[in-house]
Protein backbone atom coordinates (compact mmCIF):
# COMPACT_ATOMS: atom_id res chain seq x y z
CA UNK A 1 0.00 0.00 0.00
CA UNK A 2 1.55 3.82 -0.84
CA UNK A 3 1.46 6.45 0.74
CA UNK A 4 -1.48 8.00 -1.65
CA UNK A 5 -4.00 5.15 -0.25
CA UNK A 6 -3.39 5.55 3.75
CA UNK A 7 -6.59 5.64 5.16
CA UNK A 8 -8.36 5.83 2.33
CA UNK A 9 -11.24 3.27 1.49
CA UNK A 10 -11.83 2.04 -1.85
CA UNK A 11 -15.07 0.85 -2.61
CA UNK A 12 -14.96 1.59 -6.21
CA UNK A 13 -13.03 -1.38 -8.06
CA UNK A 14 -15.24 -1.84 -11.34
CA UNK A 15 -13.40 -1.84 -14.45
CA UNK A 16 -10.60 -0.42 -12.65
CA UNK A 17 -9.83 -2.53 -9.38
CA UNK A 18 -6.20 -2.27 -7.28
CA UNK A 19 -3.92 -4.02 -8.38
CA UNK A 20 -2.97 -7.42 -7.18
CA UNK A 21 0.48 -7.73 -5.73
CA UNK A 22 1.26 -10.84 -7.74
CA UNK A 23 0.35 -9.27 -11.13
CA UNK A 24 2.37 -5.95 -9.89
CA UNK A 25 5.01 -8.51 -9.65
CA UNK A 26 4.61 -10.24 -12.98
CA UNK A 27 4.40 -7.15 -14.97
CA UNK A 28 7.59 -5.58 -13.83
CA UNK A 29 9.24 -8.74 -14.23
CA UNK A 30 7.60 -8.94 -17.82
CA UNK A 31 9.48 -5.33 -18.37
CA UNK A 32 13.08 -6.94 -18.19
CA UNK A 33 12.10 -10.15 -20.10
CA UNK A 34 9.33 -9.24 -22.39
CA UNK A 35 10.05 -5.83 -23.92
CA UNK A 36 10.81 -6.85 -27.06
CA UNK A 37 8.20 -7.44 -30.27
CA UNK A 38 6.76 -10.38 -30.12
CA UNK A 39 6.65 -10.76 -33.86
CA UNK A 40 10.79 -10.08 -34.33
CA UNK A 41 12.31 -12.77 -34.88
CA UNK A 42 15.39 -12.66 -32.80
CA UNK A 43 15.98 -13.70 -29.24
CA UNK A 44 14.40 -10.73 -27.34
CA UNK A 45 11.21 -11.05 -29.71
CA UNK A 46 11.18 -14.88 -29.35
CA UNK A 47 11.05 -14.75 -25.33
CA UNK A 48 8.63 -11.63 -25.87
CA UNK A 49 6.52 -14.05 -27.87
CA UNK A 50 7.14 -17.22 -25.37
CA UNK A 51 5.72 -14.69 -22.59
CA UNK A 52 2.59 -13.27 -24.34
CA UNK A 53 2.27 -16.90 -25.67
CA UNK A 54 2.18 -18.63 -22.10
CA UNK A 55 -0.16 -15.21 -21.02
CA UNK A 56 -3.15 -16.33 -23.78
CA UNK A 57 -2.58 -20.37 -22.42
CA UNK A 58 -3.32 -19.36 -18.88
CA UNK A 59 -6.16 -17.23 -19.38
CA UNK A 60 -7.41 -19.97 -21.84
CA UNK A 61 -6.77 -22.80 -18.93
CA UNK A 62 -8.86 -20.41 -15.86
CA UNK A 63 -11.64 -19.70 -18.80
CA UNK A 64 -11.72 -23.69 -19.98
CA UNK A 65 -10.74 -23.23 -23.37
CA UNK A 66 -7.82 -23.44 -26.26
CA UNK A 67 -5.59 -21.35 -26.89
CA UNK A 68 -6.31 -20.27 -30.00
CA UNK A 69 -9.67 -19.45 -29.17
CA UNK A 70 -8.49 -16.36 -27.11
CA UNK A 71 -7.59 -13.20 -28.42
CA UNK A 72 -5.74 -10.12 -26.33
CA UNK A 73 -7.63 -6.89 -27.10
CA UNK A 74 -6.09 -3.52 -26.00
CA UNK A 75 -9.14 -2.93 -23.91
CA UNK A 76 -12.25 -4.60 -22.70
CA UNK A 77 -14.10 -1.77 -24.99
CA UNK A 78 -12.06 -2.73 -28.04
CA UNK A 79 -12.79 -6.60 -27.47
CA UNK A 80 -16.19 -5.70 -27.56
CA UNK A 81 -16.12 -3.19 -30.06
CA UNK A 82 -14.51 -6.07 -32.27
CA UNK A 83 -16.81 -9.12 -31.75
CA UNK A 84 -19.91 -6.80 -33.01
CA UNK A 85 -18.39 -5.69 -35.69
CA UNK A 86 -16.66 -8.80 -36.95
CA UNK A 87 -19.88 -10.87 -36.83
CA UNK A 88 -22.03 -8.68 -37.90
CA UNK A 89 -19.84 -7.94 -41.03
CA UNK A 90 -18.96 -12.34 -40.81
CA UNK A 91 -23.14 -12.84 -41.05
CA UNK A 92 -23.79 -10.28 -42.86
CA UNK A 93 -25.74 -12.04 -45.62
CA UNK A 94 -28.01 -13.50 -42.68
CA UNK A 95 -29.19 -10.01 -41.62
CA UNK A 96 -28.57 -6.54 -40.04
CA UNK A 97 -30.06 -7.00 -37.03
CA UNK A 98 -28.13 -7.22 -33.42
CA UNK A 99 -30.22 -8.73 -30.52
CA UNK A 100 -29.15 -6.82 -27.06
CA UNK A 101 -30.20 -6.33 -23.77
CA UNK A 102 -31.01 -2.71 -22.85
CA UNK A 103 -28.38 -2.60 -19.94
CA UNK A 104 -25.75 -3.29 -22.05
CA UNK A 105 -22.21 -1.79 -21.57
CA UNK A 106 -22.72 1.44 -23.89
CA UNK A 107 -19.15 -0.21 -25.72
CA UNK A 108 -21.91 -3.22 -26.93
CA UNK A 109 -24.66 -0.77 -27.62
CA UNK A 110 -22.72 1.63 -29.97
CA UNK A 111 -21.51 -0.96 -31.71
CA UNK A 112 -24.43 -2.74 -32.42
CA UNK A 113 -25.95 0.93 -33.59
CA UNK A 114 -22.21 1.64 -35.85
CA UNK A 115 -22.77 -2.36 -37.00
CA UNK A 116 -26.13 -3.11 -37.84
CA UNK A 117 -29.65 -2.79 -36.82
CA UNK A 118 -30.00 -2.88 -33.11
CA UNK A 119 -33.29 -4.28 -31.37
CA UNK A 120 -33.44 -3.55 -27.61
CA UNK A 121 -35.08 -6.29 -25.12
CA UNK A 122 -35.69 -4.38 -22.25
CA UNK A 123 -35.44 -5.22 -18.29
CA UNK A 124 -37.56 -5.25 -15.29
CA UNK A 125 -37.05 -3.85 -12.09
CA UNK A 126 -34.06 -5.82 -10.63
CA UNK A 127 -32.61 -5.19 -14.01
CA UNK A 128 -32.96 -8.88 -15.64
CA UNK A 129 -33.94 -9.48 -19.37
CA UNK A 130 -36.86 -11.76 -19.48
CA UNK A 131 -34.95 -15.25 -21.31
CA UNK A 132 -38.76 -16.00 -22.92
CA UNK A 133 -38.89 -12.28 -24.45
CA UNK A 134 -35.12 -12.12 -25.61
CA UNK A 135 -36.08 -15.83 -27.31
CA UNK A 136 -38.92 -14.58 -29.24
CA UNK A 137 -37.08 -11.85 -30.39
CA UNK A 138 -33.53 -13.74 -31.27
CA UNK A 139 -35.68 -16.04 -33.39
CA UNK A 140 -36.54 -14.34 -36.02
CA UNK A 141 -35.32 -13.85 -39.64
CA UNK A 142 -32.37 -11.58 -39.97
CA UNK A 143 -29.97 -11.66 -36.49
CA UNK A 144 -26.63 -11.64 -36.93
CA UNK A 145 -25.80 -11.66 -33.65
CA UNK A 146 -27.18 -11.49 -29.78
CA UNK A 147 -25.26 -9.94 -26.91
CA UNK A 148 -26.01 -10.16 -23.13
CA UNK A 149 -23.86 -9.33 -20.71
CA UNK A 150 -23.18 -12.17 -17.84
CA UNK A 151 -24.16 -9.91 -15.09
CA UNK A 152 -24.48 -6.52 -15.08
CA UNK A 153 -21.49 -4.57 -13.57
CA UNK A 154 -23.80 -1.46 -12.55
CA UNK A 155 -25.91 -3.20 -10.21
CA UNK A 156 -25.05 -7.01 -10.00
CA UNK A 157 -27.91 -8.38 -11.26
CA UNK A 158 -27.07 -11.98 -12.87
CA UNK A 159 -27.92 -12.47 -16.56
CA UNK A 160 -30.13 -15.71 -18.18
CA UNK A 161 -27.13 -16.22 -19.99
CA UNK A 162 -27.83 -20.00 -20.45
CA UNK A 163 -31.84 -20.09 -21.18
CA UNK A 164 -30.64 -17.24 -23.79
CA UNK A 165 -28.26 -19.29 -24.96
CA UNK A 166 -30.24 -22.42 -25.63
CA UNK A 167 -32.73 -19.87 -27.90
CA UNK A 168 -29.57 -18.03 -29.50
CA UNK A 169 -27.91 -21.79 -30.59
CA UNK A 170 -31.56 -23.33 -31.75
CA UNK A 171 -31.75 -20.10 -34.04
CA UNK A 172 -28.39 -20.51 -35.22
CA UNK A 173 -27.29 -17.07 -34.03
CA UNK A 174 -23.80 -16.92 -32.05
CA UNK A 175 -24.03 -15.15 -28.26
CA UNK A 176 -21.70 -12.56 -27.35
CA UNK A 177 -21.82 -13.01 -23.27
CA UNK A 178 -20.10 -9.51 -22.11
CA UNK A 179 -18.18 -10.48 -18.94
CA UNK A 180 -16.54 -8.15 -18.21
CA UNK A 181 -18.05 -7.42 -14.92
CA UNK A 182 -18.06 -10.90 -13.89
CA UNK A 183 -14.70 -13.25 -15.14
CA UNK A 184 -11.97 -13.23 -11.90
CA UNK A 185 -15.19 -12.78 -9.26
CA UNK A 186 -17.75 -15.72 -10.57
CA UNK A 187 -17.51 -19.03 -13.03
CA UNK A 188 -19.08 -17.36 -16.03
CA UNK A 189 -20.27 -21.04 -17.13
CA UNK A 190 -19.90 -22.16 -21.00
CA UNK A 191 -23.34 -20.47 -22.18
CA UNK A 192 -21.55 -18.17 -24.76
CA UNK A 193 -20.17 -18.36 -28.54
CA UNK A 194 -17.93 -14.87 -27.48
CA UNK A 195 -17.30 -14.10 -23.96
CA UNK A 196 -15.44 -10.92 -23.66
CA UNK A 197 -13.53 -9.79 -20.14
CA UNK A 198 -11.63 -6.90 -18.89
CA UNK A 199 -8.43 -7.28 -16.92
CA UNK A 200 -8.70 -4.30 -15.10
CA UNK A 201 -11.77 -5.50 -13.35
CA UNK A 202 -10.47 -8.62 -11.94
CA UNK A 203 -7.58 -7.03 -10.48
CA UNK A 204 -5.06 -7.27 -13.42
CA UNK A 205 -3.40 -3.82 -15.43
CA UNK A 206 -5.93 -1.93 -17.30
CA UNK A 207 -5.74 -1.34 -21.26
CA UNK A 208 -5.96 -5.34 -21.29
CA UNK A 209 -9.27 -6.66 -22.34
CA UNK A 210 -10.07 -10.59 -23.96
CA UNK A 211 -12.01 -11.83 -26.59
CA UNK A 212 -13.01 -15.56 -26.93
CA UNK A 213 -14.44 -16.71 -29.67
CA UNK A 214 -15.41 -20.68 -30.10
CA UNK A 215 -14.52 -22.38 -33.45
CA UNK A 216 -17.22 -22.08 -36.03
CA UNK A 217 -18.75 -18.76 -34.97
CA UNK A 218 -17.86 -16.81 -38.55
CA UNK A 219 -16.68 -13.09 -38.56
CA UNK A 220 -14.91 -11.04 -40.58
CA UNK A 221 -12.73 -7.81 -39.80
CA UNK A 222 -14.37 -4.64 -40.92
CA UNK A 223 -11.37 -2.64 -40.55
CA UNK A 224 -7.64 -2.98 -42.21
CA UNK A 225 -6.03 -6.10 -42.79
CA UNK A 226 -2.77 -6.62 -39.55
CA UNK A 227 -0.65 -8.94 -38.67
CA UNK A 228 -2.50 -9.40 -35.33
CA UNK A 229 -5.76 -9.81 -37.53
CA UNK A 230 -8.78 -9.41 -34.79
CA UNK A 231 -6.81 -6.71 -32.97
CA UNK A 232 -4.24 -4.44 -34.82
CA UNK A 233 -1.30 -3.81 -33.03
CA UNK A 234 -1.28 -6.62 -30.81
CA UNK A 235 -1.06 -5.97 -27.28
CA UNK A 236 1.57 -4.86 -24.70
CA UNK A 237 3.32 -8.01 -23.37
CA UNK A 238 3.89 -6.61 -19.54
CA UNK A 239 -0.07 -5.77 -19.15
CA UNK A 240 -0.77 -9.56 -20.95
CA UNK A 241 1.31 -11.33 -18.06
CA UNK A 242 0.16 -9.56 -16.02
CA UNK A 243 -3.50 -10.29 -16.32
CA UNK A 244 -3.04 -13.75 -16.64
CA UNK A 245 -1.65 -14.10 -13.56
CA UNK A 246 -4.33 -11.81 -11.78
CA UNK A 247 -6.88 -14.16 -13.44
CA UNK A 248 -5.07 -16.65 -11.91
CA UNK A 249 -5.05 -15.64 -8.48
CA UNK A 250 -8.46 -14.21 -8.60
CA UNK A 251 -10.08 -17.09 -10.07
CA UNK A 252 -8.53 -19.41 -6.91
CA UNK A 253 -9.10 -16.58 -4.25
CA UNK A 254 -11.44 -17.69 -1.62
CA UNK A 255 -13.07 -14.13 -0.40
CA UNK A 256 -16.00 -14.22 -3.12
CA UNK A 257 -17.94 -15.61 0.23
CA UNK A 258 -16.87 -12.99 2.44
CA UNK A 259 -16.90 -10.11 -0.20
CA UNK A 260 -20.82 -12.05 -0.80
CA UNK A 261 -21.79 -11.34 3.37
CA UNK A 262 -20.08 -7.83 3.08
CA UNK A 263 -22.82 -6.94 0.31
CA UNK A 264 -25.95 -8.35 2.52
CA UNK A 265 -24.79 -6.37 4.94
CA UNK A 266 -24.51 -3.17 2.82
CA UNK A 267 -27.67 -4.19 1.11
CA UNK A 268 -29.44 -4.75 4.73
CA UNK A 269 -28.02 -1.61 6.32
CA UNK A 270 -28.41 1.14 3.92
CA UNK A 271 -32.10 0.18 3.16
CA UNK A 272 -32.55 0.50 6.86
CA UNK A 273 -30.47 3.35 7.75
CA UNK A 274 -30.59 5.55 4.89
CA UNK A 275 -33.91 7.14 4.61
CA UNK A 276 -35.92 7.81 1.00
CA UNK A 277 -33.19 5.34 -0.40
CA UNK A 278 -33.80 3.25 -3.54
CA UNK A 279 -31.26 0.18 -3.15
CA UNK A 280 -31.48 -1.49 -6.78
CA UNK A 281 -30.50 -4.58 -8.29
CA UNK A 282 -31.33 -8.91 -7.62
CA UNK A 283 -30.37 -9.32 -3.71
CA UNK A 284 -29.52 -12.74 -4.79
CA UNK A 285 -28.84 -13.63 -8.30
CA UNK A 286 -26.30 -10.87 -8.20
CA UNK A 287 -22.14 -10.74 -8.79
CA UNK A 288 -20.64 -10.83 -4.95
CA UNK A 289 -19.32 -7.70 -4.39
CA UNK A 290 -21.25 -4.99 -6.32
CA UNK A 291 -24.39 -3.17 -5.31
CA UNK A 292 -26.11 0.02 -6.10
CA UNK A 293 -28.07 2.61 -4.49
CA UNK A 294 -30.25 5.77 -4.80
CA UNK A 295 -30.48 8.76 -2.66
CA UNK A 296 -33.90 11.07 -3.30
CA UNK A 297 -33.43 14.65 -3.92
CA UNK A 298 -29.67 14.79 -3.60
CA UNK A 299 -26.50 14.93 -6.53
CA UNK A 300 -24.59 12.02 -7.19
CA UNK A 301 -21.54 14.29 -7.39
CA UNK A 302 -22.62 15.97 -3.71
CA UNK A 303 -22.88 12.25 -2.52
CA UNK A 304 -19.62 11.53 -4.06
CA UNK A 305 -17.38 14.69 -2.80
CA UNK A 306 -18.71 14.13 0.77
CA UNK A 307 -17.77 10.32 0.86
CA UNK A 308 -14.12 11.32 -0.85
CA UNK A 309 -13.60 13.80 1.58
CA UNK A 310 -14.19 11.21 3.87
CA UNK A 311 -11.68 9.10 2.91
CA UNK A 312 -14.22 6.81 0.87
CA UNK A 313 -13.80 6.60 -3.17
CA UNK A 314 -16.99 5.26 -4.51
CA UNK A 315 -18.40 5.09 -7.94
CA UNK A 316 -21.67 6.62 -9.40
CA UNK A 317 -23.99 6.02 -12.30
CA UNK A 318 -25.63 9.51 -11.69
CA UNK A 319 -25.90 12.23 -15.15
CA UNK A 320 -24.40 14.62 -12.92
CA UNK A 321 -21.35 12.83 -12.19
CA UNK A 322 -20.23 12.48 -15.51
CA UNK A 323 -20.25 14.29 -18.44
CA UNK A 324 -22.43 12.98 -20.31
CA UNK A 325 -26.29 14.70 -20.08
CA UNK A 326 -28.44 11.65 -20.04
CA UNK A 327 -29.11 9.62 -17.05
CA UNK A 328 -27.25 6.31 -16.41
CA UNK A 329 -29.29 4.00 -19.29
CA UNK A 330 -28.96 1.09 -16.58
CA UNK A 331 -30.84 2.24 -13.95
CA UNK A 332 -33.30 3.94 -16.50
CA UNK A 333 -34.34 1.12 -18.18
CA UNK A 334 -35.52 -0.79 -14.47
CA UNK A 335 -37.24 2.38 -13.58
CA UNK A 336 -34.80 3.27 -10.80
CA UNK A 337 -34.00 6.35 -9.26
CA UNK A 338 -31.43 7.82 -11.39
CA UNK A 339 -30.30 10.93 -9.19
CA UNK A 340 -27.96 10.73 -6.04
CA UNK A 341 -26.59 7.15 -6.87
CA UNK A 342 -23.70 5.32 -5.18
CA UNK A 343 -22.55 2.36 -6.70
CA UNK A 344 -20.34 -0.02 -4.70
CA UNK A 345 -17.69 -2.29 -6.27
CA UNK A 346 -15.58 -4.41 -3.53
CA UNK A 347 -11.79 -5.26 -4.38
CA UNK A 348 -10.84 -8.65 -3.03
CA UNK A 349 -9.65 -8.68 0.21
CA UNK A 350 -12.11 -5.34 0.97
CA UNK A 351 -12.15 -5.59 5.23
CA UNK A 352 -15.24 -5.69 6.91
CA UNK A 353 -13.97 -2.92 9.22
CA UNK A 354 -13.60 -0.48 6.30
CA UNK A 355 -16.83 -1.41 5.25
CA UNK A 356 -18.42 -0.90 8.75
CA UNK A 357 -16.88 2.01 8.90
CA UNK A 358 -18.28 3.41 5.46
CA UNK A 359 -22.02 1.96 6.53
CA UNK A 360 -21.42 4.29 10.20
CA UNK A 361 -20.99 7.50 8.15
CA UNK A 362 -23.36 7.19 5.31
CA UNK A 363 -26.22 7.75 7.07
CA UNK A 364 -24.95 11.09 8.86
CA UNK A 365 -22.98 12.06 5.29
CA UNK A 366 -26.08 11.47 3.78
CA UNK A 367 -28.33 13.76 5.68
CA UNK A 368 -25.60 16.72 5.80
CA UNK A 369 -25.85 17.17 1.98
CA UNK A 370 -29.78 16.88 2.20
CA UNK A 371 -29.36 19.54 5.13
CA UNK A 372 -27.21 21.91 2.98
CA UNK A 373 -29.93 21.53 0.31
CA UNK A 374 -32.71 21.82 1.93
CA UNK A 375 -34.10 19.62 1.61
CA UNK A 376 -34.35 17.11 4.76
CA UNK A 377 -38.38 16.97 5.55
CA UNK A 378 -39.56 16.52 2.08
CA UNK B 1 -65.47 11.76 -4.92
CA UNK B 2 -65.92 15.58 -6.00
CA UNK B 3 -64.28 18.82 -5.72
CA UNK B 4 -61.66 17.97 -8.32
CA UNK B 5 -59.31 21.08 -7.39
CA UNK B 6 -57.03 22.50 -10.23
CA UNK B 7 -53.91 20.97 -11.74
CA UNK B 8 -50.62 22.34 -9.53
CA UNK B 9 -48.10 22.79 -12.24
CA UNK B 10 -44.50 22.69 -11.64
CA UNK B 11 -42.43 24.87 -13.88
CA UNK B 12 -39.14 22.88 -13.21
CA UNK B 13 -37.88 23.63 -17.14
CA UNK B 14 -34.10 24.75 -17.20
CA UNK B 15 -33.13 22.39 -13.89
CA UNK B 16 -30.19 19.94 -13.59
CA UNK B 17 -31.80 16.74 -11.97
CA UNK B 18 -32.60 16.23 -8.99
CA UNK B 19 -33.79 19.68 -8.85
CA UNK B 20 -37.24 19.05 -10.85
CA UNK B 21 -37.74 16.29 -8.17
CA UNK B 22 -37.13 18.09 -5.29
CA UNK B 23 -39.69 21.53 -6.77
CA UNK B 24 -42.46 18.69 -7.44
CA UNK B 25 -42.18 16.97 -3.87
CA UNK B 26 -42.41 20.45 -2.07
CA UNK B 27 -45.33 21.45 -3.70
CA UNK B 28 -46.99 18.00 -3.20
CA UNK B 29 -45.90 18.28 0.72
CA UNK B 30 -47.78 22.06 0.66
CA UNK B 31 -51.04 20.12 -1.23
CA UNK B 32 -53.63 18.64 -0.10
CA UNK B 33 -53.81 14.50 -1.03
CA UNK B 34 -55.69 13.25 -3.66
CA UNK B 35 -53.95 16.37 -5.26
CA UNK B 36 -52.49 16.26 -9.01
CA UNK B 37 -49.10 18.12 -10.08
CA UNK B 38 -47.79 18.54 -13.22
CA UNK B 39 -43.96 18.90 -13.32
CA UNK B 40 -42.81 20.28 -16.58
CA UNK B 41 -39.15 19.71 -17.26
CA UNK B 42 -36.54 19.95 -19.47
CA UNK B 43 -34.04 17.85 -17.93
CA UNK B 44 -34.39 14.01 -19.50
CA UNK B 45 -34.19 12.67 -16.26
CA UNK B 46 -37.01 13.73 -14.88
CA UNK B 47 -38.75 11.43 -17.35
CA UNK B 48 -37.16 8.42 -14.90
CA UNK B 49 -37.25 10.04 -11.77
CA UNK B 50 -40.38 11.80 -11.28
CA UNK B 51 -42.16 7.50 -11.91
CA UNK B 52 -39.21 6.26 -9.43
CA UNK B 53 -40.00 8.85 -6.78
CA UNK B 54 -44.13 8.44 -7.07
CA UNK B 55 -42.94 4.88 -6.40
CA UNK B 56 -41.35 5.44 -3.14
CA UNK B 57 -43.95 7.53 -2.43
CA UNK B 58 -46.87 5.63 -3.04
CA UNK B 59 -48.32 8.01 -5.32
CA UNK B 60 -49.83 7.53 -8.65
CA UNK B 61 -48.62 8.66 -12.13
CA UNK B 62 -51.01 9.58 -14.15
CA UNK B 63 -49.37 10.40 -17.38
CA UNK B 64 -46.43 11.24 -19.57
CA UNK B 65 -46.17 13.52 -22.08
CA UNK B 66 -43.38 15.61 -24.18
CA UNK B 67 -43.67 18.14 -26.47
CA UNK B 68 -40.70 20.56 -27.96
CA UNK B 69 -38.10 19.23 -25.67
CA UNK B 70 -40.35 19.86 -22.28
CA UNK B 71 -41.43 16.84 -20.86
CA UNK B 72 -45.16 16.93 -18.97
CA UNK B 73 -45.04 14.25 -16.15
CA UNK B 74 -48.50 13.81 -13.83
CA UNK B 75 -48.80 12.41 -10.86
CA UNK B 76 -51.44 12.25 -7.86
CA UNK B 77 -50.91 12.00 -4.17
CA UNK B 78 -51.65 9.41 -1.81
CA UNK B 79 -51.70 9.39 1.82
Amino acid sequence: MTDTTVGRVVLDAGGHAPLLAEARAAFVEALDQGWADPRRLHAEGRRARMLLDGAREAIAAVVGVRTQDVDLSPSHTAALHAAVRSVARGRRRVGGDIVVGAVERAAVLNAADFAGHRVTVPVDSTGRVDALAFADVVRLPGVALAALQHANGEVGTLQPVGAVHDAARTAGVPLLVDAGASLGHVDVGDAWDLLAGDSGDWGGPGGLGVLVTRAGVRRSPDWPDDEDRWFPGGVSVPAALAAAVALQVATGAPDDVRRRELIDTVRTRVAAEVPDVDVVGDAVERLPHVLTFSCLYVEGEALLGALDARGFAVGSGSACTSSALEPSHVLAAMGALTHGNIRLALPRGARSAEVGRFLDELPGIVAAVRESWGVTAL
Amino acid sequence: MGGHSAVIVVDARGLRCPAPVIRLARAAKDAPVGSTLTVLATDPAAVHDVPAWARMRGHVMVEATQADGVHSLTVRTQA
